[in-house]
């Protein structure tokens, strides 16, 4: 369980770290790699979920292939030089977001969560359950969750015909 | 502490995103505060559906059913499908700054004021 807490408080700093570098770094591209960073940190947290099936995913989709799309948008924009400005709104939105954050801290640790492990047996059901994740995604996306699987899949046509119809030469 | 921890990071990082969203000026780096979003509502989806008990779990604990115990994935199959949609997003996202950058030489978002004009 240590190695469990200190794995997690090591991948958060990382988390939190490269979010920060993110949002205020100068450098659009320095930017994007602490992006494929945060991607992988938070991947490591899937994991630390007993989420194997997701974490994987992580690494495919965000790591792998949401990072090159914006690389290569900033790649074409050529706007690396003239970097990443605040706009004049900074200073409310930071207050703003201060304060959501404060919101957010305060309800979640005031809120009585109904846990699983402090039910009778609560252990044994977390082993059963999520024993072999992997598995139970692919029944519960084939059976209960069949109709919106399908429209993911009608939803990433339609965006690919849009994708390629904004970018197209006239 | 051992559920919560995953909430608050998950809370700070949506803060920080929002941060970037609003507060910045350059288009992609709004797309990247996105994502970031999205990162944080996922953590919080997984970790809700590692460590909350649902409620038809609560009433069937004795015997709990197969289908019962698949109820505690509802929140892993949950993030995929938001995995998807930010995938549609980010793609449409970037196809739309792209054609911005065509018609404006810029990425400043500051200077879509077209309509305003």
């Amino acid at each position: 369980m240590l190695f469990h807490d200190l794995l997690f408080w090591v991948l958060a700093t990382i988390t939190i770290s490269s979010a920060l570098g993110v949002v205020l770094l100068h450098n659009l591209f320095r930017a994007a790699l602490l992006l494929v960073l945060l991607f992988l940190s938070i991947a490591g947290h899937f994991f630390l979920l007993t989420a194997e099936f997701l974490g994987v995913v992580q690494v495919l989709i965000y790591a792998g292939a949401i990072s090159i799309l914006i690389i290569f948008a900033i790649m074409l924009t050529q706007n690396v030089q003239q970097g990443n400005l605040p706009n004049k709104l900074q200073f409310p939105v930071l207050f703003v977001s201060l304060a959501l954050a404060g919101i957010l801290i305060f309800v979640l640790s005031n809120t009585n969560w109904n846990l699983v492990q402090s039910l009778p047996q609560g252990s044994d059901i977390l082993n059963i359950a999520f024993h072999n994740t992997t598995d139970t995604l692919a029944k519960l996306l084939l059976t209960n969750f069949a109709l919106p699987f399908s429209t993911a899949g009608v939803l990433l046509l339609a965006s690919l015909i849009g994708a390629l119809s904004l970018v197209r030469e006239k | 502490m051992e559920f919560e921890k995953f909430l608050l990071l998950s809370a700070i990082l949506f803060c920080i995103g929002l941060y970037g969203a609003l507060g910045r000026r350059n288009a992609i780096t709004v797309l990247m505060s996105l994502e970031i979003m999205f990162i944080a509502v996922i953590l919080t989806a997984v970790a809700i559906s590692r460590y909350v008990a649902t409620q038809a779990l609560t009433s069937d604990l004795a015997n709990p059913s197969e289908a019962t115990m698949q109820t505690l994935l509802t929140g892993q199959t949950f993030a995929l499908f938001i995995i998807v949609v930010a995938a549609a997003e980010i793609a449409l996202g970037l196809a739309i700054v792209i054609a911005f950058y065509r018609s404006k030489e810029t990425i400043d978002i500051s200077q879509a004021n077209s309509m305003s004009e």
